[in-house]
């Protein structure tokens, strides 16, 4: 069936839904209202109010319930309803949803997914257009991912419900709507950890995920030079062997990213770049990221927006270096 | 009820054992002879290997610890009301609550002496581990419980806190969640009268912090936190109305930490001795004692002390003979599946 992202998470959502009946879906409006984006629309109509449940607002004690439903038998899944108010759930998922399979040798763990909308480039309301990744991708024990395409969205948010370890299920609002693909009604998985060569190439590896894929698909149709895209789909735990297998035959790389520059996850794939392929290299590491600043009001989001020209700019540098 | 018979928006108290151990028979719970000694051998215990933590901690054998002296009716009171299925959420100062419900004392002393194996209970006791982040626990128990309550199960989740915990927005979302979920939930505030050095009386403007319960639709009782047999009565009243499907419960124990906040604190700074001593008047274990020796119970606790002397020293002996965990064995967990990287960090030998 035709999907788009929204669609297909909800595919996802129902088809685990009704496949395990220790998976629930929890957060603010997302029962009746469907949540905001309209993600879970339909699920409590099927599942009741029991497993699809709004909650009070409060996004820690969402997240801190639902790290207890873990530790007792349940897979939930929390809703945050923006990224930039995810930072209320650090507590709950550094201190405790991260750590509990560590300092319990294994015995206590905790089978959850936080899912929430994620990023820029829809001149959103302030507060609404973060990418900080990285914030979640330094803790150790959290997992990171994020879909690029609707199809790719439900087989990893399906492998992310199943997954025994905590994950941060970030969705490109930018993508939510952009394009239908087809997508299977039926069980459909993407392993985690695992990065998706989208484009082979032979000149310069470009690295992106998210919203970020179909801008660098766009940016280089019509280039001359080769270009292999990796979708880097999980943050962390990295796959960083493909990007580095792939680097080694190019010998050239430009990561992409929407979060700002310093201390970004670009920084991170460079590193493992420069760690297993130094020898191989043409080139510095390129990166096309937003700037270091905030992320303006929607009247000043261009300046901030990775576009496809810098990508074709960084493209460009790379390989005349 | 209970707790419609005190009243925390008016400073109501239940009090079952006055401090000379004489007993309110009214008010007094149902409780066998063998258990009312199990109670006060595991009061004597806490004491006693509270004790040896601390001066396990002085020789540094032990890390920085949290003392219990004081809190042991606090502690125990409500584990005695829990059935083997239900769960138990802590903070860091319920040493005797998690060895009513079956944690050794030699993991306990395990997890202070800086070992995660420490956190490992055996299977099936339903503890959750140390919480050092102030009142995160709080929604744990919360979604612990609704867990149970959507399987249609009937167990019930016990969680601990203190009287600083209730300042956090964590206290705020869990409690009010409970109130919403109508989830199977009791909660024990153990106002010890100090959040390391802040009086209850600045954490917040609340006559009773058991009146907070009323805000989020439940029940709340003020306490004797040092009298075991009013703890356990009011945990027993929470603990069925959870269990019938009656929702949750905050029961606020008054009571006072005799000792240091932890072993890296000094309490002379902040209050006196005059304080303390009167205090030590109250103290749970001494009324405790008199109220089983009245009762032909308990003829005198000589023989207990040598008997716990012993668990103590064996507990802290086993405890110490662990070895300190491997290289591989801190890696080992960070994931279900170590990622490639990650090997690469451990390296070979992985000892």
């Amino acid at each position: 069936m035709m999907m788009n992202m929204v669609q297909a998470i909800n595919s996802a959502l129902a088809m685990e839904m009704e496949r395990d009946p220790s998976v629930v879906v929890l957060g603010e409006d997302v029962g009746v209202d469907g949540g905001v984006f309209r993600v879970t629309e339909g699920l409590v109509d099927k599942y009741g109010e029991a497993r699809v449940i709004d909650t009070p607002l409060a996004e820690s004690g969402i997240t801190g319930m639902a790290i207890g439903m873990a530790f007792n038998g349940l897979r939930p899944v929390a809703e945050i309803q923006f990224m930039g108010f995810s930072y209320l759930t650090l507590n709950q998922m550094i201190n405790h949803a991260a750590r509990m399979r560590n300092r319990t040798r294994g015995r206590i763990t905790v089978p959850m997914v936080l899912r929430m909308p994620y990023g820029a480039g829809v001149k959103a309301l302030e507060h609404h257009s973060e990418s900080t990744e990285a914030l979640y991708a330094q803790i150790p024990g959290l997992k990171v991912i994020v879909p690029s395409t609707p199809l790719e969205a439900k087989g990893l948010l399906t492998s992310a419900i199943r997954d025994p370890d905590p994950v941060i299920f970030l969705e490109p609002t930018r993508s939510y709507r952009m394009l239908k693909e087809e997508v299977p009604d039926g069980e459909y998985l993407v392993p985690l950890g695992k990065a998706r060569t989208v484009q082979e190439g032979d000149d310069v590896t470009v690295v992106g995920w998210g919203a970020m894929i179909p801008l660098i698909q766009r940016a280089v149709a019509n280039l001359q030079a080769s270009v292999e895209i990796i979708d880097l789909r999980t943050i962390s735990p990295m796959d960083s062997e493909t990007v580095v297998e792939s680097v080694k035959r190019t010998g050239r790389a430009v990561v992409v990213h929407e979060a700002p520059r310093s201390f970004g996850p670009g920084a991170e794939i460079a590193s493992r770049i420069y760690e297993g392929a130094i020898l191989k290299l043409e080139a510095p590491v390129e990166r096309v990221t937003a700037p270091d600043i905030t992320v303006p009001l929607s009247k000043g989001e261009d300046h901030y927006y990775v576009n496809e020209q810098m990508i074709r700019d960084g493209i460009e540098r790379t390989l005349r270096f | 009820m209970l707790t419609d018979e005190f009243d925390p928006m008016k400073g109501e108290m239940l009090r079952v054992m006055d401090e000379e151990g004489n007993v309110d028979p009214s008010l007094m719970p149902k409780l066998s002879d063998d258990v009312l000694l199990k109670a006060y051998r595991n009061m004597l215990l806490t004491r006693m290997a509270d004790d040896k933590a601390v001066k396990l901690q002085r020789q540094g054998r032990l890390g920085a610890y949290p003392p219990s002296k004081g809190q042991e009716a606090s502690q125990l009171g409500p584990a005695m009301a829990l059935k083997e299925g239900d769960w138990l959420v802590w903070a860091f100062r319920e040493m005797g609550a998690l060895l009513w419900k079956g944690a050794p004392l030699q993991t306990l002393y395990l997890y202070w002496m800086g070992n995660e194996l420490g956190n490992v209970y055996p299977d099936g006791a339903r503890i959750t581990p140390a919480v050092v982040p102030v009142g995160s626990q709080i929604p744990h128990a919360v979604g612990i419980a609704y867990a149970s309550k959507l399987r249609g199960e009937k167990d019930v989740t016990l969680a601990y806190f203190g009287d600083g915990a209730t300042s956090e927005g964590e206290f705020h979302e869990g409690l009010n969640f409970a109130g919403v979920f109508h989830t199977p939930n009791v909660f024990v505030c153990q106002n010890n009268q100090f959040a390391i050095s802040t009086r209850r009386e600045k954490q917040s403007a609340s006559a009773s912090l058991a009146q907070k319960a009323i805000a989020y639709g439940f029940p709340g009782i003020l306490v004797d936190g040092n009298d075991v047999l009013a703890m356990y009565a009011a945990a027993k009243e929470a603990v069925d109305r959870a269990r019938k499907g009656k929702g949750p419960t905050l029961i606020e124990s008054f009571t006072y930490r005799m000792s240091d906040h932890t072993t890296s604190d000094d309490w002379r700074k902040y209050r006196s001795k005059e304080e303390v001593a009167e205090w030590e008047r109250k103290d749970p274990l001494k009324r405790f004692k008199a109220y089983l020796i009245a009762q032909s119970i308990l003829e005198d606790d000589e023989l207990l002390v040598k008997e716990m002397t012993e668990i103590v020293e064996k507990a802290a002996a086993e405890a110490e003979a662990v070895p300190a965990p491997s290289r591989s064995d801190v890696f080992a967990h960070t994931y279900a599946e170590m990622p490639p990287y990650l090997k690469g960090q451990l390296g070979g030998g992985g000892k």
